[in-house]
């Protein structure tokens, strides 16, 4: 290609500084794909979406979650998603904003749901998690602990885990660990 | 003839440049003039100046290219100097790209190489339009999309969507990882660009945050509890940065701490490192065989002495040894690199016309299409939300939307409606005005 590179040396030369095109900004694969995601989101009516930034920043979104039934309804939980420019191949980083008792979402909001870690996909996408994050709601689990102690009073004793989620809810101490309301 | 040539201190690249071949490639005239040009007018950029970037830059060097540009953002440590042979001890801390440029500037005469101590997105779009070649020597798959996604962006395509040979911008990429390597030629839209072939590179392993919280079985588990967990319960707000050496000793310490705790073996300091940062082992000589592949690929682009790789190589030197070159083929429909759709509009038509032509376009069918115009989001179908914050722009004509440009690149999302079967796209649509100044040809492709 080398004619080539001397053909462009030579106009490139004639040409300096004759184009001022604006530098212009670019889309990574990632924000299309996830444009796509957006675009098509079909949430259910206890999941709503937000921008921060704006309507042009796609890439850092909020997610509320107010689940209808099980142990959290009544409650109103926040989650932050940040999304890589090479995503989908790589799953977003979400976090827990809202201090919640739960067995799998720890005290600093990171959470345990399969699809954000081991068993991310390129397939999955943006509505996918969030009804991973709104089933975490209807139906913790403690086989995958991140707040262990939360865990063990769902497995051993439903009624005080019940108990100590409202008390979370309403704002409260449960043990040493104080919640702030958020309902 | 080429015995008359006048003697040159490169004899052994003169044998592939000066005479003819039956292995040569398709537009090959060999003589003293393309040794010449070669040297005066072939502009390689490397990116990277680690394990890769170091030989890279010494293999092009040594090939006969004079004009090299290194960039790369980090500073030497001292874990690189068992690899990265152009650095010594007294370099520690220094910019790697200024180092390794004058270490090779002092051991090969007639080069020049200028070094570029930054971050790849630092520079512009009109510094890589500089460049012939782009050679990559690097370890993340961001910084790979990334360049690609900028040497892609200089790609045209003429009105029957055949790329434009003059607006390629070839890539030579190299990677490593322990016993194994790659080496590959992107030409866009000639052979497949990273994008279109991203699910070669597996995705990170990551291990479940319940283990790690609950059950650590390994050294790597326990590391990984340390920076993901344990640095968040203590440093409330402080995010963890793995190119702090305290951070890293922090984590370590706690990592040590949670495998005596759970009776694990095998954390190291540089284990700590290598999980953190995501580190696979580099071997010297692994590196040396994947940049030598990849300095004689772009030696091969630039002089056309013989038929490029196509397109894929891959060195697999665990247990024995095997090579092999596989050919992948372009995502035709690459939103990076393909051509795109045509669209031919008049400046006065609106985004919602815009909008209902693109049900009706045969090369489309797309119906609930959403646009976004380079990083600007024209119109978003869903959620409720954003739908209600572009709704204003249906009624402005697109020409306005899209800064008064004769011709850009657009992207779509939508149902798209084929033989009956509905399926949801994602399309790029290279949109040209009518009647406006300066065009004269239908051949714009851009990136993406
Ligand atoms: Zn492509």
């Amino acid at each position: 290609m080398i004619k080539l590179f001397k053909v462009k040396e030579k106009q490139r030369e004639i040409a300096e500084n004759a184009n001022g095109k604006a530098p212009v900004k670019k889309q990574s694969a990632g924000e299309l794909r996830l444009h796509k995601d957006i675009s098509e989101l079909n949430l259910p009516k206890t999941c709503s979406i937000s921008f921060p930034n704006g309507k042009d920043d796609l890439m850092n979104f909020e997610v509320t979650i107010r689940p209808d039934e099980g142990y959290y309804l009544g409650g109103t939980f926040l989650f932050s998603f940040q999304v890589s420019p090479i995503y989908p191949h790589e799953a977003p980083k979400v976090k827990c904003k809202t201090k919640v008792y739960h067995p799998n979402i720890d005290l600093e909001g990171n959470v345990c749901l399969n699809i954000l870690r081991e068993d991310w996909k390129p397939v999955l996408n943006i509505n996918t998690i969030i009804y991973g994050l709104f089933h975490l709601f209807t139906q913790p689990n403690y086989e995958d602990p991140l707040n262990h102690d939360a865990a063990a009073v769902l497995r051993d004793n439903p009624k005080l885990f019940e108990s100590n989620v409202r008390r979370a809810m309403a704002g409260g101490y449960v043990g040493q660990t104080f919640f702030t309301r958020c309902m | 003839m080429a015995d008359a040539a006048p003697p040159s201190k490169s004899r052994d690249l003169d044998k592939l440049l000066l005479r003819p071949g039956n292995l040569v490639g398709p537009s090959f005239e060999p003589g003293v003039q393309l040794r010449d040009d070669l040297q005066e007018y072939a502009k390689v950029l490397v990116v990277g100046a680690g394990g890769l970037g170091c030989e890279l830059l010494k293999d092009l060097a040594l090939s006969g290219f004079k004009n090299l540009e290194v960039i790369d953002m980090d500073r030497i440590e001292v874990t690189n100097l068992n690899r990265q042979f152009l650095f010594r001890l007294e370099d520690v801390g220094k910019p790697k790209a200024e180092v390794a440029a004058k270490r090779v500037m002092e051991r090969v005469s007639g080069v020049n190489i200028v070094p570029h101590f930054c971050r790849i997105e630092d520079k512009d779009i009109e510094f890589y339009s500089d460049f012939n070649i782009i050679a990559l020597g690097l370890d993340s798959i961001e910084a790979r999309s990334y360049i690609n996604a900028v040497a892609c962006s200089f790609l045209e395509y003429d009105s029957d969507d055949n790329p434009r040979e003059e607006t390629m911008k070839p890539m030579v990429d190299g990677g490593t990882e322990g016993f194994k390597g790659h080496a590959r030629v992107i030409v866009p839209g000639v052979t497949p660009c990273f994008e279109c072939t991203i699910w070669l590179f597996p995705p990170q392993v990551k291990f479940p945050l319940c283990t790690l919280a609950e059950t650590p079985r390994n050294a790597a588990h326990c590391i990984e509890y340390a920076h993901l967990i344990k640095w968040d319960e203590v440093h409330s707000g402080k995010a963890f940065d793995p190119d702090n050496p305290d951070h890293m000793k922090w984590v370590y310490d706690e990592a040590v701490k949670r495998a005596e705790l759970f009776g694990i073996q095998g954390v190291t300091y540089s284990l700590t490192q290598g999980v953190v940062k995501n580190i696979i082992p580099a071997i010297a000589s692994t590196n040396a065989i994947i940049s030598a592949a990849c300095a004689l690929e772009t030696l091969k682009i630039a002089s056309g002495c013989s038929k490029t790789l196509s397109n894929y190589l891959t060195y697999n030197g665990v247990e024995g040894l095997h090579t092999k070159v596989t050919e992948f083929v372009k995502d035709k429909d690459c939103l990076v690199c393909g051509p795109g759709v045509l669209v031919e509009l008049d400046t006065t038509v609106t985004l919602q016309k815009f909008i209902d032509m693109l049900e009706e376009h045969p090369k489309l069918l797309m119906s609930k299409a959403s646009i976004t115009y380079r990083g600007k989001n024209l119109y978003m179908q869903a959620p409720p939300v954003l739908e209600e914050m572009t709704r204003s722009n249906l009624s402005l004509p697109l020409y306005d939307l899209m800064d008064k440009v004769p011709k850009d690149i657009l992207h779509v999302t939508g149902t798209i409606n084929k033989d009956n079967k509905k399926s949801s796209g994602l399309r790029k649509l290279r949109v040209i005005f009518k009647g406006i100044d300066g065009v004269t040809d239908m051949d714009m492709a851009g990136g993406a």
